[in-house]
């Protein structure tokens, strides 16, 4: 599967939920961060469209959007792969061993991290602890967490035969 | 005032202030970045460490940032503490790990404040031995360069351009030492004070591209005090020169009008000055009508023969020349034959703003004193086309509440980011009545949309609100007599309420209508200020002096007479026709301009005119401030003041020098009898010697005409100036109205001007320059009688066609500056919606109009807040000829060429 | 042993919902407090308790609620948040109370919000505690239901609307004015101090920023009052403590304790120990931002005082474990990276200072050091510290390193000298 394009701009249904979001706050822009997380949850990244359509709705002006979108870790400026692996690079898991693991990973996905692979399933980056230190070194395969990670569990976890 | 002691020596300080502006006040040469007098302190650069101690037994002490702490009574630091020291230079040691090292190839170099402070910290050594992080750069438009790389991140960009202009494209990106300032993405910066990051970026990431396209070093330009001839403020300038050119413009700080800050037609609107086709010499008519250059004596004789035959001759002066010049013309012509050069309408409204100002009883306050308004209305003036440094401050009127959420928890006024953050962009009401939309109603509380009459109606009824026995407004709509009360309650409960108008629109009722508020607000016991904006640089001494408007020309004008045409337009003024008329009835013609016009391709014979930057001027602002600029450019040709050029003409020879001008000015017309306070007078010297206008590491004198010839030019010596030509003379603490750049030991960069100050943020040692030629004498409250004109009734298939002058391209000179021309955008007839579809046309659709003077083809843009039959045409653009608006107009959809 | 905040909390087995929660004591402290409690008794009897923050800082819980203004009109409204924004690394006791007993966080909310009269609360929550998030939303639905949120509370007349805020991610937001311009949607960029969030927070109103599991203590202390409370620590400070320990040790997890359990007994008995052929060299004990604690001084009680006697800080009680076979130059540098990837970028020395350690750490760790790299880094420590710096997260990068510059001076002239990684070979 290929990365998605994001030519269309946002259904009314998602413009509304983005507007029931406001409705949280005393402030409309206060609702940006999880409108740019829900927009990324339906097209996996935010496109210069969306942005553009999420300022308006929040009455933000796109530069002022843009610099809180890449600000932040989790909101994805660039196409991503269908599932993003967020491999933790913090000391707990460092100690025990992420550096194999990651090395691992990139091996099988023919990727480095920060890169998508080339069948566009799997995007590779890097993230600060997960409150997972009990069983490092850990992941998230997008909103799952993995932990006690080594070759094994991540071909396990990749559907690959050893 | 508070007392503070500084490595265990006792100084003043304003208990208000923070620790920097106190030490760079008492005159410490203590580093920053990301403070700025204006903008505030935030805390981000670190470079201002010093060490404070609790109480004098305190040995311990503990390192502070100056910009974040106040300046409390009792307060003592030591700027000289070896750890703070020693920390100030690794600020400098981390911000240099990511700038370049290239300062001789980069553009801010020999007036960067990054170098100052690098040198003031005495950082030097490079141990950093890892890359550096680079950027891409974005292309901004025709006014500012990018260059990102050289970032420090200081976050100055963003505090002023998003917080203080109100800008919304520019922001910052990314976060830790990635963090990026620029646009979303490549294109024009569309704030109009752009211009302003040139100065306010410490370092080379934002730099005046206009000076790019012909650089060079701040050291090797000369420099001259002036100000802004692009609008009726009166902004100070400082202008810079080279090989005979100006090439850039910049804010010169006058603590009463501009501060730190000019708007983008001001600071690159100078391009007009530089065009090859602009006037250098003589053109005669020959007698088979075509036109050939001549020399000095050769257009001095035909004057002349020209004038030797006694007919009747008409003057016609201008708004855009200085006072010495159209004074010039009114002596040479005479009271009866003097015209002010503006159209009949403008000279009525500015009668009208005149009397309102000088025989009112309300003053028109400094755009300082603007800033402390703590209700605005404005009412009919779209301000940030008209007068955009008057918008910039209005805009941080509206602050006013912020700073009052901020005294409330105690907050310092200075710290910017907690009153920002306490305050959440509460701001003091701002009440917009206007035609279309205006680039203030991002920070009004309401606006309100209307034609001429109905914003001079609610105006009238708003006066009627706070003053009983003011007439009341009939037929008002309950919409617009509820916003007249909402709006009457908020002057009402206002300190200092400030009422904005002007002459946009035209309307000499709309103008009394804003003085019949202020007025109203003077006798309910509020400070109540008027602010009227005038068209052009000197419309407010043009209309001191009086004199017939163009109309008045073009109606007494009789066959064989002589028109002398002073710096003037008429194609500008009045209808193409009717100009045509009284140049063909004019027996000679006579132009003096600097810039190729149409009137000047009518002359018989053209005298070349000194532009601003070519001769020492006074011109008048719309507060009535008189202001001087001086000479920075000396051309090699014929081209001399206007003034001169007139004096030869007259033969008299009183006027040796401009001072000699202005003496009679003022000893003429008591109106003008303060102007000789604006500045010294041209024999003013320290210590013996004039004021240098180069600076002293000026490089080249000897080899810039070397191609040429081995002897080094001869320096043009002004006749009787305060400035000498060159690099020779005195440089140091000069009066206000004289200094011709700023620079200090160890300053380099315009923050030097700190040096130049009072107080940080404060007057200009000696007072800011000008002097205000009236205050308001109650003489005559503005006609008790006036009363509202009808409501507005929209024509059977006409449409009230209002007038708007765009920043860029709605004033005559800047707009032929080439970076201001490609950001005029094409004239545009704007319609609501539903008047457009009446109309069958679209956005963007092609429309005829007409007029009684004519017929224009334009675009339409579809305005949704445009009231119903009322259209708004952009004026004064290249090319467009001149209409009278407002005025009643006859669209139809234009019919494609067959 | 007590332990309250875990006590409904099981591994393998879903959080209770509403109704298990209420059948285990739950909304006993919203009852008592709604059924006649003024906010100010509430606040006098979590003073009482002298709860410390738990977050890192131990500021007392009591005090801060104090500190809100109590003349609403004036003020405008109070908002309570809940800094859920665990990102500590090393750390994962917020995780545990949030996925493991969510009611039990939005009853103490629901006490915290009543005491210093908010109307509304938010939970800002770590955007990656996708688990929680579902937990929490379903969970306050429930409540929501059940009426103990909403208008007119149980019939009290107090009104409180509870919001889950899920973060976009950065280290900074846990700073709590960072935090608070996270939530109002801007960059985290932290405030500058005064004014304080109690006066000047949220949309520059009153505000309360507690950690999760500072918060969760509070029905207890409602319910149990103050004297309970004290006696559950075995030293100074009162209550229990979510302690944890990562690294090469046999079991790593986190463990409610009594407050002041010494060091060596939560490695030794609940961590069971080091791993075999692994010896502990010596722990940051309460995440990334503390210092390091040596073996010899591992008898330490773990509380506030007795931590900093040794010279660090309890931080989160996350200890992380240095073994003798682990880099402990390679350690510095994996946790400088990741201070210098969370800076902000709004200060210079943070911004520009943390990149030049990491870099340094990296070519030192790579046998390309030289000695005076070391009086950069000694620098850096001095000219990182609090007060130098915009907030507190490069001293927080400073505290590991000062201490490891201390401890590890021998590995550092060691990689220097040799030229490498004395560890690269040893693995």
């Amino acid at each position: 599967m290929s990365i998605v394009e994001t030519e269309a701009g946002l259904t009314a249904e998602q413009r509304a939920a983005i507007e029931a979001m406001a409705g949280h706050y005393d402030d409309k822009r206060a609702a940006c961060i999880e409108a740019l997380r829900y927009v990324q949850g339906h097209y996996r990244w935010v496109s210069d469209r969306h942005l553009a359509e999420v300022a308006a709705l929040l009455d933000m002006s796109r530069a002022d959007l843009d610099g809180v979108a890449t600000y932040y870790n989790l909101i994805f400026r660039r196409p991503v792969g269908e599932h993003v692996i967020f491999l933790c690079d913090s000391i707990s898991c460092w100690v025990m061993g992420r550096e194999a693991v990651n090395a691992h990973l990139c091996k099988r996905l023919g990727i480095q991290p920060g890169e998508t692979s080339k069948d566009g399933a799997y995007t590779l980056l890097p993230i600060v602890c997960i409150g997972h230190c009990d069983h490092a070194p850990a992941m998230l395969l997008d909103d799952e967490l993995h932990g006690d990670l080594d070759a094994v569990r991540i071909d396990t976890i990749l559907g690959i035969q050893p | 005032m508070a007392i503070i002691h500084i490595d265990d020596r006792e100084f003043t300080a304003n208990p208000k202030d923070n620790l920097l502006q106190a030490c760079l006040s008492n005159g410490f040469d203590l580093p920053y970045f990301c403070w700025h007098p204006a903008l505030g302190s935030v805390g981000a650069c670190r470079q201002c460490a010093v060490r404070q101690f609790a109480n004098p037994e305190d040995t311990t002490g503990r390192i502070v940032m100056a910009c974040m702490t106040p300046a409390t009574d009792g307060t003592r630091i030591s700027i000289a503490d070896p750890e703070a020291v020693s920390f100030r230079a690794s600020v400098i040691e981390w911000l240099m790990t990511n700038h370049p090292h290239d300062c001789p190839v980069c553009e801010e170099g020999g007036e960067c404040h990054l170098q100052d402070m690098t040198v003031m910290t005495g950082h030097a050594y490079r141990r950093y031995r890892f890359s550096k992080r680079t950027h891409r750069n974005q292309y901004l438009g025709p006014f500012v360069k990018h260059e990102m790389n050289r970032c420090i991140a200081c976050y100055r960009c963003v505090r002023f351009y998003r917080d203080y202009a109100g800008g919304a494209d520019l922001d910052v990106y990314a976060a830790r030492n990635n963090v990026y300032f620029g646009r979303a993405e490549d294109g024009v910066l569309e704030n109009e004070f752009s211009g302003n990051l040139v100065e306010v970026c410490p370092t080379g990431v934002f730099t005046d591209k206009t000076l790019s396209a012909a650089y060079n070093r701040k050291w090797d330009m000369r420099s001259a005090p002036s100000v802004c001839v692009h609008c009726g403020v009166g902004c100070n300038t400082s202008v810079n020169e080279r090989g005979g050119q100006v090439r850039r413009i910049l804010n010169r700080y006058n603590g009463a009008v501009n501060g730190y800050f000019l708007c983008d037609r001001g600071r690159f609107g100078y391009g007009f000055a530089n065009r090859p086709d602009r006037v250098r010499t003589p053109v005669l008519r020959d007698p088979g009508g075509s036109m050939r250059t001549a020399t000095r004596t050769e257009a001095l004789d035909a004057l002349t023969k020209t004038l030797g035959t006694g007919g009747k001759i008409i003057g016609i002066g201008s708004p855009r020349a200085s006072l010495e010049a159209n004074f010039a013309l009114r002596r040479l012509v005479g009271a009866d034959g003097f015209h002010a050069g503006v159209s009949a309408r403008e000279a009525r409204c500015l009668a009208t703003a005149i009397e309102i100002l000088q025989a009112g009883a309300v003053p028109t306050p400094t755009l300082r004193e603007m800033e402390a308004a703590d209700v605005v209305l404005v009412l009919g003036e779209d301000v940030a086309d008209t007068a955009p440094r008057v918008a910039l401050a209005l805009r941080q009127a509206a602050r006013g509440r912020s700073m009052e959420i901020a005294d409330r928890l105690k907050i310092a006024h200075w710290q910017d980011a907690a009153v920002r953050d306490a305050a959440q962009g509460a701001r003091s009401p701002l009440f917009v009545a206007s035609v279309a939309a205006t680039r203030l109603d991002d920070i009004a509380a309401r606006t309100c949309r209307a034609a001429p009459c109905d914003i001079a109606r609610l105006g009238f009824a708003i006066r009627h609100r706070i003053d009983a026995n003011a007439p009341s407004v009939e037929d008002l709509p309950e919409a617009m007599q509820a916003l007249a009360g909402e709006i009457a309650d908020a002057l009402l409960a206002a300190k200092r309420p400030l009422i904005v108008s002007g002459c946009g629109l035209g309307d000499e009722a709309v103008l009394r209508a804003a003085a019949g508020i202020a007025q109203a607000l003077n006798g309910a016991d509020r400070l109540p200020g008027i602010v009227l904006a005038v068209p052009e640089c000197n419309s407010m001494g043009l209309a001191l002096m009086q004199g017939g408007s163009v109309e008045d020309a073009i109606d007494t004008v009789t066959e064989g007479a002589t028109v002398i045409v002073l710096e003037n337009d008429l194609y500008r003024r009045a209808e193409r026709k009717r100009v045509d008329a009284l140049f063909d009835a004019a027996a000679n013609v006579i132009v003096l301009d600097h810039v190729s016009t149409a009137t000047v391709a009518r002359a018989d014979i053209v005298l070349p005119s000194a532009n601003f930057a070519e001769c020492d001027g006074t011109l008048v602002s719309g507060e009535g401030r008189a202001q001087r600029s001086f000479q920075a450019v000396f051309p090699k040709d014929d081209v001399q003041a206007s003034w001169m050029w007139l004096r030869d003409i007259a033969g008299t020879s009183e006027w040796h020098r401009l001072d000699d001008v202005v003496r009679s000015l003022a000893s003429a017309m008591t109106q003008f009898v303060a102007i000789g306070e604006a500045t010294p007078p041209g024999d003013f010297r320290i210590a013996g010697s004039r004021i240098r206008s180069e600076p002293h590491r000026y490089s080249g004198r000897t080899a810039v005409d070397a191609d040429r010839t081995v002897h080094e030019p001869r320096a043009s010596v002004p006749e009787e100036s305060p400035f000498s030509s060159t690099m020779e003379g005195y440089y140091g603490q000069m009066p206000a109205s004289l200094i011709p750049f700023f620079w200090a030991p160890a300053w380099n960069s315009i923050q030097s001007l700190n040096k130049f100050q009072d107080e940080v943020g404060g007057a200009l040692r000696g007072g800011d320059p000008g002097v205000r030629l009236f205050e308001p004498n109650g003489a005559a409250a503005p006609r008790p009688d006036a009363t509202a004109p009808g409501q507005f009734v929209r024509g059977p298939g006409q449409w009230f066609v209002v007038p708007r002058r765009p920043i860029f391209g709605g004033e005559e000179l800047s707009a032929l500056a080439p970076a201001v021309a490609e950001r005029i955008a094409a004239p545009s007839l704007a319609l609501n919606p539903a008047d457009a579809r009446s109309l069958d046309v679209e956005n963007g659709g092609m429309i005829d109009i007409d007029f009684k003077s004519g017929s224009y083809r334009l675009a339409v843009t579809v305005a949704p807040e445009l009231p119903s039959g009322v259209a708004m045409l952009s004026v004064g653009l290249p090319g467009m000829d001149w209409c009278a608006l407002p005025g009643w107009g006859t669209p139809r959809r234009a019919e494609p060429a067959p | 042993m007590e332990t309250p905040l875990t006590n409904n909390i099981r591994p393998d087995r879903e959080p209770l919902d509403i109704e298990g929660y209420e059948q285990a004591g739950g909304y006993r402290a919203v009852r008592k407090v709604l059924g006649g409690m003024a906010p100010a008794d509430v606040i006098e009897a979590i003073t009482q308790s002298k709860l410390r923050g738990r977050g890192g800082a131990g500021f007392p819980t009591g005090i801060k609620w104090s500190l809100v203004p109590k003349d609403l009109a004036a003020s405008g409204p109070h908002y309570l948040v809940v800094n859920a924004d665990e990102m500590e690394p090393g750390t994962f006791k917020d995780r545990l109370l949030l996925e493991g007993d969510p009611h039990q966080m939005i009853e103490a909310v629901i006490v915290a919000a009543y005491a210093i009269q908010a109307e509304t609360a938010y939970i800002f929550l770590r955007g990656e505690y996708f688990l929680a998030e579902r937990r929490l939303r379903r969970a306050v639905g429930e409540a929501d239901a059940r009426g103990y949120l909403g208008t007119n509370i149980l019939g009290s007349g107090y009104d409180l609307a509870v919001h889950v805020h899920a973060s976009g991610g950065r280290y900074i937001c846990g700073e709590e004015t960072a935090l608070l311009t996270a939530l109002e949607g801007r960059r985290a960029v932290p405030r500058a101090k005064p004014p304080f969030p109690q006066t000047s927070g949220l949309w520059g109103k009153p505000t309360v920023v507690n950690n999760v599991e500072t918060l969760c203590n509070v029905p207890h202390i409602i319910n149990n009052g103050a004297d309970w409370f004290m006696g559950l620590g075995r030293g100074e400070d009162g209550g229990t403590k979510i302690y944890g320990a990562s690294g090469r040790v046999r079991r790593p997890g986190s463990w409610e304790l009594p407050m002041s359990t010494p060091l060596c007994e939560i490695i030794e008995e609940h961590a069971g120990g080091m791993r075999d052929g692994y010896e502990l060299r010596g722990v940051l004990p309460g995440g990334l931002s503390t210092s390091f604690i040596m073996a010899d001084d591992i008898e330490v009680k773990m509380d506030f005082a007795s931590v900093e006697k040794v010279g660090s800080r309890l931080g989160t009680g996350a200890v992380i474990v240095l073994d003798q076979r682990t880099c402990p130059i390679g350690m510095l540098r994996n946790l400088e990276h990741f201070f210098a990837q969370e800076s902000c970028g709004w200060c210079t020395p943070c911004r520009d200072g943390l990149p030049w350690v990491e870099r340094l750490l990296a070519g030192i760790e790579a046998g390309e050091g030289e000695m005076d790299d070391l009086d950069i880094l000694e620098q850096h420590v001095k000219f990182l510290g609090p007060g130098r710096t915009f907030c507190a997260h490069a001293p927080g990068a400073m505290a590991p390193l000062a201490s490891g510059l201390k401890y590890f001076r021998a590995e550092f002239e060691q990689h220097i000298h040799e030229k490498r990684c004395p560890w690269n070979e040893a693995h």
